[in-house]
């Protein structure tokens, strides 16, 4: 088995308020350095190995259902074992 | 009249919908089953509210892998009306039938209590019997109520008239341009976050939803004496 992990988190046009909170908290802990937090999710496929053109196959999975592209972005990479 | 009330595993104001057409409405509604969705023979279909697959994923996305799906965007080709309150709505913005997404409410919290929505547009199959401008009283409970499109979707959808219920005072959930409902660019497609099927009957504290409902049969009336 492969495993691909997929990150999804909402669209740069998508206000994020957990992001903006939590960015807010560490500014309050004294992490001055923090600018920008955006908060996501984490999706691991575990993928059979032998599957041909697994690029087009991660892509169409996030673009018909794992991703709403209407307000989310994502990117991927495939663990190699 | 027959209406459909599609049901999701997780679907939870679909007993509600029933009662509103049946009891209240007077006419036919039945219930289907995701699995076995044959709509071609009902005269509309109703999407219920509550939390298909869970919510698991987002709101509605999971309903994509049931086979409805495909009868559904047949139903909607056909051009007979299709209204989805609540999780329904989430739904058919998830199968890109309604354009748009539901993000969470701008404080991360559910919320309900009863909205005060402007009718927009009530030129509708949906809205014929409201007046334009007129303020009800709907009822709204919900977490992933906070409508989501990007501006230029917005100016198109104010140029088709396809927002068809705005919030009046306060748009807690934070949708953009404080949209509640709307329409598909033909017109028989209708997504509302509150839920009308909760203000039919002078108990419940509103009877503000049942237009929606009337108006449905209204049309479907006058469009079967002509075609009769």
């Amino acid at each position: 088995m492969m495993k691909v992990n997929v990150y999804v988190t909402l669209r740069e046009s998508v206000v994020d308020p957990q992001g903006t909170a939590a960015k807010e908290a560490l500014q309050n802990m004294g992490y001055a350095e923090v600018g920008n937090v955006r908060i996501g999710k984490l999706i691991e496929l575990e993928i059979d190995s032998t599957t041909k053109d697994i690029d087009a196959r991660v892509k169409e999975m996030c673009d018909k259902l794992l991703v709403n592209r209407v307000i989310e972005d994502y990117r991927y990479e495939i663990e190699e074992d | 009249m027959k209406f459909a009330i599609l049901v999701f595993p997780g679907s939870g104001c679909d007993v509600d919908m029933h009662h509103a057409i049946n009891e209240v409405l007077g006419e036919k509604a039945e219930y289907v089953w995701h699995t076995e969705a044959e709509l071609e023979n009902f005269d509309a279909v109703l999407i219920p509210g509550g939390a298909s697959y869970g919510d698991y994923l987002r709101p509605g996305a999971l309903a994509k892998g049931s086979p409805a799906i495909e009868s559904l965007k047949a139903f909607v080709a056909s051009g007979k009306p299709v209204l989805g309150v609540g999780n329904g709505f989430q739904i058919l913005t998830e199968i890109h039938i309604l354009p748009g997404a539901l993000l969470q409410n701008k404080e991360l919290k559910f919320k309900s209590g009863i909205a005060k929505l402007t009718v927009d547009n009530a030129n509708s199959i949906f809205t014929s019997g409201y007046k334009e401008g007129e303020v009800i009283s709907i009822p709204f409970a919900h977490q992933y109520g906070n409508y989501y499109v990007d501006e230029k979707t917005v100016e198109e959808l104010k140029l088709n008239n396809q927002i068809v219920f705005t919030y009046a005072d306060s748009n807690d959930s934070g949708s953009t341009a404080k949209i509640a409902g709307v329409l598909n660019e033909q017109g028989n497609v209708l997504g509302v976050m509150p839920l009308p099927e909760r203000a039919v009957e002078e108990i419940l504290g509103s009877t503000d939803g049942l237009q929606l409902f009337k108006s449905i049969l209204k049309r479907w009336s006058e469009n079967n004496v002509s075609n009769a």
